[in-house]
């Protein structure tokens, strides 16, 4: 028979029960649906980490004290676990596949300013540090290279703490107290927003390192080191070349374990793609378990409609059809059905996708692979679940199947 | 005159559990083309379950059924299918058309199934047949929509469309009032006039007398096999 008159016969005996059919579809629509909105939802939350990491400055290098393995425990006399602001310059002299080089201080402390007062991080950093995380101050200036070799009780402000201690009014020029010890106020940054883990970057001052680490501090050792990467290809190998510059300054043996780490925001920027890629793989096949629901539902749904049109296909089959006709009749219907679903839910899909990412503003990615997998998937679930209800019509015998009640 | 049907010891026997039901027990038939016959009966005597054995809707038990000279009790369920859809046509007492399908589309049915000839316009055919039963007019009625005879016109025209050399009818008048009745008699008439074989099972004398063959059965066979001079 040809595949025209098969497709007529298929889709004049779906629309004879519309409201069956659609019902039945409901599931794969359902299915379907789910699954691309799953996995665009999934794909769109991994897009807005990536872009937030490299935010961040996607060549950075950071080096934090202690191994990894025995954080904070002190080795033999001689083992300096910590990292000091000779390090740092260590590696702006003697480093070449990196460009910047920050130190970082940090200090939690309560600040005075205006008529309020504030607990924030303090940061000791360098110049340098602007650069390195691409991040400017919007108003005043930011600290220079004097002003770190000076001890300089001078502080840039993050946008949350200006706002805070000196609401609608710009904080260049006034005076802030940390620790009872009074600063000046020299710029505001601009608001970075909510970090990939929800804390806020901008509640945040910036003090020169020195001044951090002597006047706030009071100690010798300071928290990281940032450094820029001449590019984000080399990060592998500029990592690299700290760890040895490094290890020399400690005077670490061959063989004896490195007392810093090194970590480049590449290697940050593959941790969280993974993770976000095995949240949307989680979502899409929680959803991909309604389809498969979808289906039964399908199945379900043929499987009563051999029985209830028996007489018909004990019609069909005196006037002529063979078995396989018959068999291919209800396969076309089940994989009609499917398509018909599957179609509707990925237009819904889109729909709703758009929806998210335009009215609610989360950021959703539909991709093609993922629409074009959904459909086919659809189409194999009507195959599947379509077979054993259409081998069953096509086994029956004529007479039995006219004489049935 | 060439046989179109020669069956020789049909028997056909239901096993009920332990009990075996003889339906048919060795029955014996030639048919001429171009015969227009009737066969009555008691109910329970095994008139459907023959008319289903000769329809190519069943298989005998034994026996020997030549159709058109071909020997069809050993053939593949695909070409059972072919048989039933080029050869024979078959016309129910209940109708059997498909619900809420127009005319046109239950008539147009046999000539989707059809894998013999390459069919240019099954539409034109369906009408030309609905045409042949008088119902021209009535081609996009669905089957709720029509009257008992219509119905059964259009059951006829079903079993006409795929122009077979044979029509099977079982009790086609059983659900009529009689003069309905006396008007499928009429077009069976017309349809062996124009050189089908016919063969009808009936309760009534009066349809009975209209046919030029009368073969009577009980219990299995047939016990009655008379030329009915009144007939056509
Ligand atoms: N599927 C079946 N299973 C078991 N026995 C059957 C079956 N079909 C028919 N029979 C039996 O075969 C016998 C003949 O039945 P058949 O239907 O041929 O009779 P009939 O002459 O057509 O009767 P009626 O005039 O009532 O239609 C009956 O005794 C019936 O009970
Ligand atoms: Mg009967």
């Amino acid at each position: 028979m040809r595949l025209r008159n098969l497709l007529k016969i298929a889709i004049k005996s779906l629309t004879r029960n519309r409201m069956r059919s659609l019902l039945t579809s409901l599931g794969v629509i359902i299915g379907v649906g789910a699954v691309i909105v799953m996995v665009a939802i999934g794909q769109g939350a991994q897009a807005d980490i990536e872009a937030q990491i490299t935010s961040l400055g996607a060549n950075m290098v950071m080096i934090f004290p202690g191994s990894s393995w025995s954080r904070g425990v002190s080795h033999g006399a001689g083992s300096q676990n910590r990292l000091t602001l000779d390090d740092a310059d260590a590696i702006r002299e003697r480093a070449t596949l990196v460009t910047a080089v920050s130190t970082e201080v940090r200090v939690n402390a309560q600040i005075i300013g205006g008529d309020s007062n504030w607990n924030t991080s303090i940061q000791g950093v360098d110049p340098e540090y602007q650069e390195i995380r691409d991040w400017y101050t919007v108003s005043g200036e930011f600290f220079t290279e004097r002003d770190v070799r000076a001890k300089a009780k001078v502080a840039v402000l993050g946008k949350t703490v200006a706002d805070n201690l000196f609401p609608g009014s710009d904080p260049v020029g006034e005076r802030i107290r940390i620790r009872n010890t009074p600063f000046k106020v020299v710029g505001v940054l601009e608001a970075k927003g909510q970090s990939a883990y929800g804390s806020d970057r901008d509640d945040v001052v910036m003090v020169p390192s020195t001044t951090a680490l002597y006047r706030l501090a009071g100690g010798r050792y300071i928290s990281r080191i940032f450094a820029s990467a001449v590019s984000i290809e080399v990060s592998g190998a500029a990592e690299e070349e700290l760890t040895a510059i490094l290890r020399e300054e400690h005077n670490l043996e061959p063989g004896e374990e490195d007392d810093f780490r090194v970590r480049s925001q590449a290697e940050f920027l593959e941790t969280a793609t993974e993770t976000s890629r095995v949240m949307t793989l989680l979502l899409g096949a929680v959803a991909a378990v309604s389809l498969v629901v979808g289906g039964i539902g399908i199945m379900n749904i043929m499987l009563v409609s051999v029985t209830e049109r028996t007489r018909e296909i004990g019609i069909r089959l005196a006037v002529g059809a063979r078995g396989s006709d018959v068999l291919v009749q209800f396969l076309t219907e089940a994989v009609v059905l499917a398509l018909v679903g599957g179609t509707v839910g990925i237009l819904l899909a889109v729909g709703v996708s758009v929806f998210l990412d335009r009215v609610v503003g989360m950021t959703t990615i539909i991709s093609p692979a993922i629409v074009a997998l959904a459909f086919c998937f659809s189409g194999a679930v009507g195959v599947f679940f379509g077979y054993y209800p259409a081998r069953k019509a096509a086994r029956l015998n004529p007479i039995d199947a006219l004489r049935y009640e | 005159m060439s046989a179109v049907i020669e069956a020789s010891g049909i028997s056909k026997i239901y096993q009920m559990g332990e009990v075996e039901v003889h339906a048919l027990r060795g029955v014996d038939l030639t048919v001429e083309d171009g015969e227009f016959i009737s066969i009555m009966g008691a109910s329970g005597s095994g008139k459907s379950t023959l008319m289903n054995v000769l329809g190519c809707l069943d298989h005998p038990t034994s026996g020997e059924y030549l159709l058109n000279g071909r020997d069809v009790s050993e053939l593949n369920p695909n070409e059972f299918a072919e048989v039933r859809n080029t050869r024979i046509g078959f016309v129910f007492q209940v109708f059997n058309l498909l619900p809420r399908t127009t005319a046109l589309d239950n008539v147009e049915l046999p000539l989707l199934y059809d894998r013999t000839r390459r069919i240019e316009d099954p539409r034109a055919e369906a009408v030309a047949a609905l045409e042949r039963v008088g119902l021209r007019d009535r081609i996009t009625h669905e089957p709720n929509q029509l009257s008992g005879g219509e119905r059964q016109r259009v059951a006829i025209a079903r079993a006409l469309v795929n122009r077979p050399s044979i029509i099977l009818a079982d009790e086609p008048t059983g659900n009529l009032d009689s003069v309905m009745s006396l008007e499928i008699m009429e077009l069976f008439g017309e349809l062996n006039a124009q050189g089908i074989t016919i063969i009808i099972v009936t309760h009534e004398h009066d349809i009975a007398e209209v046919t030029r063959r009368i073969i009577e059965m009980k219990d299995g066979a047939i016990i009655r096999d008379a030329v009915n001079v009144g007939g056509r």
